[in-house]
């Protein structure tokens, strides 16, 4: 019998028990559709991360304080005081980096933004005047605070969107105090609508003179990180390495292995969070996956069921001529056309519920996600429940092969 | 030249125990020449339908030899076997077994699926057949929207629609009313003379069996009598 025709007979033989055969490709389903969902939104995780890791640019270096961590448990390790004004200092001079363009001292810390009866938690973040450069900020009602400023220690704050709205509502802030930790600082700069920046959310966000954050809000010396620009993207590497040997020769360290700083490369960063989401998606991927054997071995029981049903149907059609390989294939096929049909509906409803879960995150959580649906997952996702369907149907259609025409046609 | 030679046929039926061993069957030894019409007769129990399942290769037997157009059933493989069962045999059953949700149509075709002619004559050799047996005006009804005889008249053009040299028919009235049981061996006694089908009829019918030209009778697993009918029922005659 050509294929065409197996085909035909499989998909008649399907028909006759409708609600039996989406019952039993429900396991199927569900496992195409968790998969879908769990590759989409693992997807759409990392295209958020690297977004916001390349929203820095390529030639931006962040020097952290601390061992680099190695595991989860490290990242205590972080939290320690070894960058220092003096290493500031250092980088600064030319001879030591020359390759640096810009350097930037950050400290960050969050806090309760008080404006007469009205509260908002914000991200206090302490930078320099070179902030809406390298954090391409647009400052439209007002201006970012002066290199004088800094120097000098003001009083001065630079607001984002939802912290002035909360605040203040509809009127204007630019010029008013505002309370935080305790001590007021004037108003001179409102951000426009912006969202998330390398992990930032610059709309929560009350920006400050490092200077004054460390002395007034934090009361430390050192800085929390060095955001540093090299001048193009091919001295990103010279860059580190310039960085790293002044760090050492000024903390006095010649093992490398015991640094206490880490230089993080935008690059070096979106390969960690790629990796990192990259088996967060696998693992549940996998666990996904279980549902799929669960789903194939009801596949199995049910053609199994079926052939027992349909022996008289076997034996008729070998006594009309069919041979133990038309009737293998037409149970085969049956077993894949099942599990591929549960395949494409698993596909069908996991790209709902990934763009719905999509729409849930940007209500909700206010970020800028993006659905993508996944189209090398549908593939994995096709190829795998065919699969399934090949590997449990051939056991139930050999058995049905195997069938002696007469006594299936005795079969009652 | 007989189309079926049959040379002391054995089949043996092994139970759990040796001592639970059927003998179905012992040294039946015939031949049919191509063009016949045979009834094989018996009480139930007596071996007819296990010959009837040998010579329609259908099981094996297991001592003998039996040779089927020219061809020794013993040399040929399960794939050759459902080669010649698909062109040259026709087999009509006592309970039909039609498949139940496809029409007419379709189930004629079924043989057709399994053989090697071109697609784009199934229709009208399907057509040809169900129009013999009278049954156009149900064409494409459902298998189990027909009554019995219908049923009956559709598994015979099924038989027919590879237009085999032998149809064997087991009990083929033994599920209907006399009327309808007389319209369909009308058919089968048609399909003898006039298209020159060979035709094996497994009956326990005496006057079923008197429509045939020769009954063979087997009792207990051997054959009793293989003697010419004196005296031949026509079908139509009944009819009228």
């Amino acid at each position: 019998m050509t294929i065409k025709n197996s085909l035909k007979t499989a998909l008649s033989g399907l028909r006759s028990h409708k609600s039996r055969s989406l019952l039993t490709i429900l396991g199927i389903v569900i496992g195409i559709t968790s998969i879908i969902l769990i590759m989409s939104i693992g997807q759409g995780a990392q295209d958020l991360i690297l977004g916001e890791i390349q929203g820095l640019g390529s030639k931006t270096i962040a020097v952290i304080p601390g061992r680099e961590p190695h595991g989860p448990t490290d990242i205590a390790q972080t939290l320690t005081s070894s960058l220092k004004e003096r290493d500031l200092a250092l980088l600064l001079r030319k001879e030591n980096a020359p390759t640096i363009k810009e350097i930037m001292p950050l400290v960050f810390t969050s806090g309760t933004a008080a404006y007469g009866e009205e509260t908002y938690a914000a991200t206090i973040l302490g930078v320099s005047e070179k902030a809406p450069k390298i954090f391409n900020l647009n400052i439209e009602n007002g201006s970012f605070f002066t290199e004088d400023d800094v120097k000098g220690k003001s009083d001065v704050v630079v607001i984002g969107y939802k912290v002035a709205n909360e605040l203040f509502g509809a009127s204007d802030p630019l010029g008013e105090k505002i309370k935080l930790k305790g001590k007021n600082f004037r108003i001179v700069g409102v951000l426009p609508q912006k969202g998330q920046v390398s992990f930032f959310n610059f709309d929560e966000i009350a920006l400050m003179p490092y200077s004054t954050a460390q002395q007034y809000i934090l009361g430390i010396k050192y800085y929390n990180r060095f955001i540093v620009e090299a001048d193009s993207d091919e001295s990103v590497d010279r860059t580190v390495e310039d960085i790293k040997s002044t760090l050492r020769a000024s903390h006095e360290i010649t093992d490398p292995e015991k640094d206490d700083f880490f230089v993080q490369t935008s690059s070096d960063l979106a390969s960690t969070f790629k990796s990192v989401t990259n088996v967060l998606t696998l693992l549940l991927t996998s666990i996904a996956a279980i549902s799929l054997v669960v789903g194939g071995i009801g596949i199995m029981n049910i053609m199994l069921v079926a052939v027992t049903e349909r022996t008289r149907e076997i034996g008729l059609r070998k006594a009309l001529g069919a041979r133990g390989r038309d009737i293998l294939q037409q149970f085969l096929l049956e077993a894949v056309i099942l599990t591929a049909i549960g395949g494409l509906m698993g596909i069908f409803f996991g790209a709902i519920l990934s763009f719905a879960a999509g729409i849930a995150i940007t209500q909700f959580a206010g970020l800028n996600w993006h659905f993508t649906f996944p189209f090398f997952g549908a593939f994995i996702g096709l190829t795998i429940s065919a699969a399934i369907g090949l590997i449990f149907g051939i056991y139930p259609a050999r058995q049905a092969s195997l069938k002696s025409p007469i006594e299936a046609l005795r079969y009652e | 030249m007989p189309i079926i030679e049959a040379i002391e046929l054995k089949k043996i039926y092994k139970g759990e125990a040796d001592a639970s061993s059927t003998l179905a069957l012992q040294d039946a030894t015939l031949s049919i020449e191509e063009g016949e019409f045979v009834a094989i007769m018996g009480p139930s129990g007596s071996g007819k339908s296990t010959l009837l399942h040998i010579l329609g290769f259908l099981e094996k037997q297991s001592g003998g030899s039996y040779k089927f157009n020219k061809r020794v059933i013993e040399e040929l493989d399960d794939t050759e076997l459902a080669r010649v069962r698909n062109s040259e045999m026709g087999f009509v059953f006592q309970a039909f077994n039609l498949l139940p949700k496809a029409t007419v149509l379709e189930n004629v075709k079924l043989p057709l699926m399994y053989s090697a002619v071109a697609e784009n004559k199934w229709d009208n050799l399907a057509k040809e057949a169900i129009d013999a047996v009278g049954m156009m005006h149900r064409i494409n009804h459902l298998a189990i929207q027909l009554s019995g005889g219908e049923k009956q008249r559709v598994a015979i053009a099924r038989a027919l629609v590879m237009k085999p040299k032998v149809v064997f028919a087991d009990e083929p009235t033994g599920n209907l009313d006399s009327q309808s049981g007389q319209a369909v061996m009308k058919i089968i006694q048609d399909l003898n003379e006039n298209h020159g089908h060979t035709i094996v009829l497994i009956t326990h019918e005496t006057y079923t069996a008197e429509h045939a030209q020769r009954i063979i009778k087997l009792k207990d697993g051997a054959i009793e009598s293989d003697e010419k009918v004196g005296h031949r029922h026509k079908a139509d005659e009944y009819l009228k």
